[in-house]
C-alpha cells in the first residue's frame, strides 16, 4: 500500500480518502487517470485528497470514502481474485452504506453477480450491482457515447464480456453510439447507490468532470458530515474535448 | 509456373498504377495474391541466406534498418520492407518490382519487420529461419487487446523459426517465449552495469514479474554498454563492436543496435567483421519519423513518433532533457489506434517547465486536457494539422523544435513539410 496526500492550493475543507484498487493488476486502460482525475479534482474543490493505493494483501481501508476499480488482463484478474474475495464483505458493505465507488471493465464485471466464461465455468463476483456476464468470442471495441442521468458522457469500451442487467438494476446510462453492456439492449453500465460500474475507460473521469463531482460530492459530505462546498469552476478542455467526441459520434443531435 | 508470371506481371501493374495515384502500398500485393495465393511462398523459396522477420512492441523499424545496413556491409544482398509497411502484402507489393517473371526473388537474404498480426500470416505461408523478437509492451490495445495475447502472438513467431531466435533478455515476456523454443536462442540486453537504466525502456508498471531477470551471457550473445549519452560498445564474449556513435539519439536506439548486431553474427557466423558492423551502425540514417530532423528556416525541427506508452516515456526521457519549443499532434485513426486514453499512463511532468506550444490533431483537445492534469501548459489547442505547424513554426522561428505525433498525424506533417521543404520521400532515404 502506498499513500499519497495532496493538499489544496488555500485552507483545506477536510479530507477525502480515495482508494485505489490494484492499481497494478487492474490498469491496464489508463485507468490512473481516472484516479488523477479525482484527486486533482478534490483538491481544486479546496479539499485535501489522500491517495491510497490498494495492493493485493493490503488491509482496506474502512475509512475510505471514495473507490475506483479499473479494468485488466485476465492474468491481472487472477492476481487480485484472493484478495477480492478478503476485501469483499467490507466492500460490499461499504458500497450498501452509500460509499461512492467507481469500477471499470474488469471490476464491474467482479462487482457483478457472476462471470460465465466461454468454457463454462461460474466465477461469482461480488453482487455489489445486479449484472452477469458472460465470456464473448467477439469483442466490443471502439468510441462510445452515452446519455445519463450526468449529461452526455464519452468515452471508449473494450470488452469481450457481454452484461446483462438484472431486473430492476438501473444502468449507468443509455447507448447514443457504441455496443454498452452487450451490444443489444442499448444500455451500457449500471448504478446501485452511489456505486457506478461501467464499460467505458478512456479514461472516464478527466473528459467527463460532472461524473468527478457527482462522486467527489458524495464522498465529501461522508468525510466532513457537511454537505458538499464546491468550488465554482470551469473546464473548457473538457468540455471541447468531450462536445468534440459527442458531434463525432451522434452528429448534433 | 505460367499463373506465377501471370501474378507478378499482374502485381507489376497494379504497382506502377497505385504508384501513379499516390498510395496503396497493400494493393499491388492483394492483386498478385489473387492470381496465385501461394507467390509469397514461392517467391523466397530462392533465398538461401536466411529469411528473418523482426517483431515487437518498439523498435522494428530502427532494428531492421539497422540489420539490414549490417548484413549489406558485409556484401550480402538483402531484401527488406523499407516503409514501415509491417504488414504481408506491404512486403509483398516492395517485392514485385524485383521479382522476375520466375515469380523467385534474386537475394541473399531477407529482412522483414511485421507486426505481430502479420507475423502470424506471414508464418502460415513462409517459415521464417530466425526470428528477432524485441520486446512486448502496451500498443494499439484496440486491436490486439491484451498484452498476454501479443506475447502470446511473439512466441508462436519464435516457435515458428526453423534456425534460431534472437531475444530480449531483459523482457520477461520474449524472455520466456524465447525459453521455450527448440532452436539455438542468442540473447541481446544491457549491461549489468547499467541494469538500472531498464525502466527507460520499458513500460515497468504494466508488468508483474519484478525480479530482475539474471541471465548467463554466453557465446553469441551480446550486450549493450554505453561509454557515454552518445557512445557504446556491443560486447560479445570474445569480440567487442564499437565504440559505435549512432545518428539517432537515446537508449533505445542503442539497445535496437544490439539486437540488431546479434542477430547480424548469428546470421553471418564466421563471416561476421566487428569493425564492418561498427561502421556500417554509424552511417544508419534515422528513419523517418524516428528522431529525424528536419530543417525548417535554418532551425530543426525533429519528428518523434510516439505510438504507445512504453515509447512515448522514451521518447520523453531520450529527447526530454534539451530545452525546445514542443508541440503534441494525436490522432485517433486505425493506424494511431483509436484508443487515446493510453496518454494517461504517460507522464508529462518533463514538459512542465517549458510547455507545450501548441497541441494539434484530432484529438487535440484530449491531449491538452491531459497536459492539464500534469500542470503542464498548453500554449493553443489547434486540431488542424497544417494550421498547427503553421503556427508552431511561426511562434518559434529562432529555436530548435520538436513535434511528438501518432502515425497518421506524422504522415500528415511530413507531407506537408516536404511540400514546402523538400524532403525525402515517403519510405525512402532520399540519394543514397
Amino acid at each position: 500500500m502506498s499513500t499519497e496526500v495532496l493538499e489544496p492550493a488555500g485552507p483545506s475543507k477536510g479530507i477525502i480518502t480515495l482508494v485505489h484498487l490494484y492499481p497494478r493488476e487492474m490498469s491496464i486502460y489508463g485507468d490512473r487517470g481516472n484516479t488523477h482525475a479525482l484527486a486533482s479534482r478534490i483538491r481544486r474543490h479546496g479539499y485535501t485528497a489522500e491517495v491510497v493505493l490498494h495492493d493485493p494483501g493490503d488491509d482496506l481501508r474502512h475509512d475510505a470514502h471514495l473507490f475506483m476499480g479499473g479494468g485488466g488482463q485476465d492474468s491481472g484478474q487472477a492476481r487480485v481474485e484472493a484478495d477480492l474475495e478478503a476485501v469483499g464483505p467490507t466492500l460490499q458493505a461499504m458500497a450498501a452504506d452509500g460509499v461512492p465507488m467507481l469500477v471499470i471493465c474488469g471490476m464491474y464485471q467482479l462487482f457483478g453477480n457472476s462471470f460465465h466464461t466461454v468454457t463454462g465455468q461460474v466465477l461469482p463476483g461480488l453482487g455489489v450491482l445486479d449484472v452477469t456476464t458472460r465470456g464473448n468470442d467477439r469483442r466490443m471495441i471502439g468510441p462510445v457515447c452515452l446519455e445519463t442521468e450526468y449529461g452526455r458522457v464519452v468515452g471508449y469500451e473494450n470488452h469481450s464480456g457481454s452484461t446483462v442487467l438484472g431486473e430492476g438494476q438501473q444502468p449507468f446510462g443509455r447507448v447514443l453510439s457504441g455496443h454498452g453492456n452487450n451490444g443489444e439492449d442499448g444500455l451500457e453500465g449500471a448504478r446501485t447507490l452511489n456505486v457506478i460500474g461501467t464499460y467505458l475507460h478512456g479514461p472516464l473521469l478527466p473528459a467527463n468532470p460532472m461524473v468527478s463531482d457527482a462522486l467527489i460530492a458524495v464522498a465529501a459530505e461522508r468525510a466532513t458530515g457537511r454537505p458538499f462546498e464546491p468550488e465554482p469552476m470551469s473546464d473548457p478542455l473538457a468540455d471541447e474535448a468531450r462536445e468534440r467526441q459527442v458531434r463525432r459520434l451522434i452528429g448534433h443531435r | 509456373m505460367l499463373r506465377t508470371a501471370a501474378a507478378v506481371v499482374a502485381g507489376k501493374t497494379a504497382r506502377a498504377l497505385a504508384r501513379r495515384r499516390g498510395g496503396g502500398s497493400a494493393f499491388p500485393g492483394l492483386v498478385a495474391e489473387r492470381i496465385q495465393p501461394r507467390i509469397l511462398r514461392r517467391s523466397l523459396s530462392g533465398v538461401h541466406g536466411g529469411i528473418v522477420v523482426v517483431s515487437g512492441t518498439n523498435g522494428k523499424t530502427t532494428t531492421t534498418k539497422m540489420l539490414v545496413a549490417v548484413l549489406r556491409a558485409h556484401g550480402r544482398s538483402v531484401f527488406t520492407n523499407p516503409t514501415g509497411s509491417n504488414f504481408t502484402r506491404g512486403v509483398l507489393s516492395e517485392m514485385l518490382p524485383q521479382l522476375p517473371l520466375s515469380g523467385r526473388l534474386v537475394s541473399d537474404m531477407v529482412v522483414v519487420e511485421l507486426d505481430e498480426a502479420h507475423a502470424m500470416r506471414f508464418i502460415d505461408e513462409v517459415p521464417p529461419t530466425h526470428a528477432l523478437l524485441l520486446n512486448v509492451a502496451r500498443d494499439q490495445l484496440d486491436r490486439f487487446a491484451e498484452i498476454d495475447h501479443t506475447a502470446a502472438l511473439l512466441a508462436r513467431l519464435g516457435a515458428a523459426s526453423t534456425e534460431g531466435v534472437v531475444a530480449n533478455a531483459d523482457d520477461p515476456f520474449i524472455a520466456r517465449a524465447a525459453d521455450a523454443v527448440d532452436v539455438p536462442v542468442h540473447w541481446f540486453g544491457l549491461d549489468a552495469l547499467i541494469a538500472d537504466r531498464l525502466p527507460e525502456l520499458t513500460e515497468h508498471d504494466a508488468r508483474f514479474d519484478d525480479e530482475p531477470l539474471t541471465r548467463e551471457y554466453g557465446p553469441g550473445d551480446a550486450r549493450l554498454r554505453p561509454v557515454d549519452e552518445r557512445v557504446f560498445d556491443i560486447v560479445f564474449d570474445d569480440v567487442t563492436v564499437g565504440p559505435v556513435t549512432l545518428r539517432q539519439r537515446g537508449l533505445a536506439a542503442m539497445i535496437n543496435a544490439t539486437a540488431a548486431t546479434t542477430t547480424a553474427r548469428m546470421l553471418l557466423g564466421e563471416a561476421f567483421d566487428a569493425a564492418t558492423a561498427a561502421t556500417a551502425l554509424a552511417a544508419v540514417q534515422p528513419p523517418f519519423g524516428r528522431g529525424e530532423v528536419i530543417m525548417v528556416d535554418g532551425q530543426p525541427l525533429e519528428l518523434v513518433l510516439v505510438k504507445n506508452p512504453a515509447g512515448f516515456g522514451v521518447a520523453l526521457s531520450t529527447y526530454g532533457t534539451t530545452p525546445v519549443a514542443t508541440m503534441i499532434a494525436i490522432n485517433d485513426n486505425d493506424a494511431d489506434g483509436r484508443d487515446v486514453s493510453w496518454l494517461y499512463d504517460v507522464s508529462f511532468a518533463s514538459l512542465r517547465e517549458r510547455g507545450v506550444a501548441v497541441t494539434s490533431g484530432v484529438r487535440a483537445y484530449d491531449m491538452a486536457l491531459r497536459l492539464h492534469y500534469d500542470d503542464v501548459h498548453t500554449g493553443r489547442v489547434v486540431p488542424d494539422l497544417d494550421t498547427a505547424l503553421d503556427a508552431f513554426t511561426a511562434g518559434h522561428p529562432d529555436e530548435p523544435k520538436r513535434i511528438f505525433c501518432t502515425y497518421t498525424a506524422m504522415m500528415a506533417l511530413r507531407r506537408t513539410l516536404a511540400a514546402r521543404h523538400g524532403l525525402a520521400q515517403f519510405g525512402e532515404d532520399g540519394p543514397q
